[in-house]
């Protein structure tokens, strides 16, 4: 503890040698950056392992199927050793898709209510209140689904099969049911990635620098013309980052989905009919009873899954980044 | 300046009324116009199906009036041409600086949406005393009622018409009828913007309201369903004896398994996350642009792929346990916790790290006699979320630790049950009283959930107050 002071004393002792402060690195600096490095490294580790082991286990199903049968085929048959994940990869984008339309308009829609359109006093609880819905596990969340909301959602779905039935995708197939869809899971997993799309939208739009909100209202402007002039364009990218986060996080969830749709391989485009891919929710039914062959072809599903979440959030990351830097 | 003014108040000003003698005539042209089709339809092209028919009536009902409605408007602007000008501009441009000096001709039509607010107050406008807006004007009200009954004979209309049973299609079809005629309303007093802003204002409401309705629904839910079971044998028996039918039978050996398994998980978690944090943000090496990348990404991470992950490096040669089940919520607590952690340490004010630097004090005094200790509520806050969002993962368990029936305490030999693992075993059992057992199961995971929720608020409102303290 006196090293400092001496070093001071010496330092100005020079007179025509500007003071430089020295830093020296005690022997518990360095115990103490160690252990922070070490520790720091450990969650790049974590990646690499993840990477290295799934690519290592996926590899007995891949070399029978063949990557790119894997890839471009929808079966599943472990016991003669075919593997394809086309309907499942199509499935999951489906659901994601399906959930994004729901949820970054009442995501950007509650942001926009917190900070601007909601009285002070129901900010707080309203944070709160978005901060549970993501601490909420995934299992209540899909039996919410199945247990309460599908029996609601089916007429809605009905109505859109048979007055829509024009558009592709709406049109259900005569005999189908319209119960544990797509579009149900869809709507659950909207109200899940509904947290994380208003947060990241909040911190962007509180981000808009006051004057110029306050200037359009000065200039005589509504609310909403201040809304769409000064405050969505400066979040832009905020909110593309943000919905990306989102659909990341609707590729990736499993229990949910695993509880409400029925799990089937082939691609199946009717979205309001019963059955849909989903390689989360896939691989969760079937591993418990899976034989090691068929093991390995779920951990290249989760490898699939892996890979298509990380690019996701690799973009997402880098827009909200972007955001970050630029104000 | 003021003639100007004045010009440009009078025609606003006259669409106070709800309904003029101007809204008469469209509508009786485009009900003239909508008769005129539907006869069209039933007799000419012989279309005799009453449904399309009512259906394409009402619709070209709507398209005249909304045309006429235009038309009207364009006739009496004649004299707002010059202030109109800059409308098809607008979209893309931010609004002007307010130190710009436009005549008020050349102001945008954002402008131009004020005005009837100020003829509302009348005449105080021309002295300079400040302006209180109300947020909420009787005129609002009239209208969003008068809004609102239409839509609901529109919704009736529907409902007896397409014979819909169910509510929800009702309550949809109301809610846009109810946007379409509000819209209308304001517009017709005072102009397109305003009525864009007060329909954007009930949008915004109704979506605050649907998502609370949601979370409340859902809580309510499993409130109902789960109490029913909910006894003190179901804290002190498991299911290895119980049949799927015979009552009794409870979560013992999840509730134990649980809290070994998150325990462990927060054990290894908590320094692993907090040294990072202090990486990134205190020490700031080399490594910290992967690091905090990488933690972001992996944040995203999907829990099955977590709980993959295990499988493939340790399930497969030491078979399932519990600790397998923690270390894939280790893999999934890392990221969310580094993170809040992170945030946390950087709302430490600056003035406090240098004046410990300048007393002399070495860089890791520094980190545990004033940053940690400043920052301890907020951290344990984030600890206490992290955990409670690994409570109730399911994913990575179901592969990755497989449950048992059985109470098992050690989590290092053999599968181990966890609270979710029980909760979505039963739930998809055909039988009733698995079903009713799972409920409660997960009644009782989200009173774990509400009670760390709740320790986390209280602990941060007291470090809020610490921390303002310390500024």
């Amino acid at each position: 503890m006196d090293s400092p002071s001496s070093d001071l004393l010496e330092a100005s002792a020079d007179a025509d040698v500007p003071f430089r402060p020295i830093s020296r690195a005690t022997g518990g600096d360095r115990v103490y950056r160690t252990m922070a490095t070490v520790a720091a490294s450990a969650s790049l580790v974590i990646v690499t392992v993840t990477a290295v082991f799934l690519i290592d286990k996926a590899r007995p199903a891949l070399g029978k199927a063949g990557v790119r049968d894997f890839f471009t085929t929808s079966v599943w048959n472990p016991t003669v050793g075919r593997f394809g994940v086309l309907g499942l990869v199509e499935g999951t984008l489906i659901i994601a898709a399906i959930s994004m339309t729901i949820a970054v308009p009442l995501g950007v829609g509650m942001a926009l209510f917190i900070n601007e359109y909601g009285p002070l006093r129901l900010r707080r609880p309203l944070t709160t209140l978005i901060d549970l819905l993501a601490a909420l596990p995934s299992l209540l969340f899909g039996m919410w689904g199945f247990f309460a909301l599908q029996s609601h959602l089916k007429p809605v779905a009905s109505f859109l099969s048979t007055r829509l039935s024009a558009v592709p995708f709406l049109r259900a197939p005569s005999g189908s049911g319209l119960t544990q869809s797509s579009f149900i899971a869809g709507v659950v997993v909207s109200m899940m990635i509904l947290p994380i799309i208003t947060s990241v939208s909040r911190d962007v739009m509180a981000q808009v620098p006051r004057e110029q909100c306050e200037g359009a209202l000065a200039l005589g402007g509504t609310r909403w013309g201040m809304v769409r002039d000064v405050i969505l364009p400066f979040a832009r990218s905020g909110i593309v980052g943000g919905a990306l986060l989102g659909f990341g996080r609707a590729l990736g969830e499993t229990i949910a989905v695993a509880l409400i749709i029925t799990p089937r391989i082939d691609v199946n485009t009717h979205v309001l009919t019963t059955g849909g891919g989903s390689i989360a929710a896939f691989i969760a039914v079937h591993f418990g009873e899976a034989s090691t062959l068929e093991r390995s072809g779920l951990v290249a599903a989760g490898l699939a899954l892996f890979i298509l979440t990380l690019i996701t959030n690799f973009l997402a990351r880098a827009v909200v980044n972007r955001t970050r830097i630029q104000s | 300046m003021t003639t100007s003014e004045t010009s440009r108040d009078v025609p606003l000003v006259q669409d106070q009324r709800l309904l003029g003698r101007r809204d008469v005539m469209p509508t009786v042209a485009a009900a003239l116009g909508a008769a005129g089709v539907a006869i069209l339809c039933w007799a000419v092209i012989g279309w005799h199906s009453a449904l399309g028919v009512a259906v394409t009536t009402f619709v070209s009902f709507v398209v005249i009036l909304t045309l006429a409605e235009f038309m009207a408007r364009d006739a009496d602007e004649v004299d707002l041409v010059e202030a109109e000008r800059g409308e098809g501009e607008v979209a893309d441009e931010r609004p002007p600086e307010p130190d710009s000096e436009l005549e008020p001709e050349q102001l945008p039509p954002v402008v131009l949406a004020a005005v009837p607010d100020a003829a509302d107050v009348g005449d105080e406008p021309e002295q300079d005393r400040p302006v209180k807006r109300k947020k909420v004007r009787g005129s609002d009200l009239v209208e969003g009622l008068v809004a609102a009954f239409v839509a609901a004979a529109f919704a009736e209309l529907l409902r007896i018409v397409f014979r819909m049973d169910s509510l929800v299609g009702v309550v949809i079809w109301w809610y846009i009828a109810f946007l379409f005629v509000y819209f209308l309303l304001v517009r017709d007093r005072a102009d397109s913007e305003s009525a864009l802003d007060h329909v954007v204002t009930v949008v915004v409401w109704s979506f605050a309201a649907l998502v609370s309705a949601v979370l409340v629904w859902m809580v309510l839910f499993v409130l109902f369903r789960g109490l029913p079971k909910l006894a003190a044998t179901f804290f002190t028996q498991d299911l290895s004896k119980v049949g799927p039918l015979s009552p009794g039978g409870g979560a013992k050996h999840a509730i134990i398994g649980t809290l070994e398994q998150v325990g462990i998980a927060t054990i290894i978690v908590v320094p692993i996350a907090i040294l990072t944090a202090i990486y990134l943000n205190e020490i700031n090496g080399r490594l910290a642009g992967p690091v905090r990348f990488v933690v972001d990404s992996m944040s995203g991470l999907p829990s099955i792929v977590a709980g993959l992950l295990v499988y493939t490096v340790l399930v497969t040669s030491h078979g399932f346990s519990g600790l397998a089940g923690s270390l894939a919520l280790v893999i999934l607590m890392l990221p969310t916790v580094t993170r809040t952690s992170e945030e946390i340490l950087r709302t430490i004010p600056g003035g406090l790290r240098e004046g410990g630097l300048a007393l002399g004090a070495p860089e890791w005094r520094l980190a545990r006699r004033v940053v940690l200790p400043t920052a301890l509520a907020g951290l344990v806050t984030a600890v206490i979320l992290g955990v409670a969002r690994a409570i109730g993962e399911t994913a990575p368990n179901d592969v990755s630790n497989i449950g048992a029936d059985t109470t098992n305490t050690s989590p290092v030999h053999g599968p181990q049950d966890d609270l979710p693992l029980f909760v979505w075993k039963l739930i998809r059992s055909p039988e009733d009283t698995q079903v009713k057992r799972g409920f409660t199961g997960a009644l009782v995971l989200v009173m774990l959930i509400f009670v760390l929720f709740v320790i986390a608020r209280l602990v941060a409102n007291r470090g809020q107050r610490k921390l303002g303290r310390v500024r």
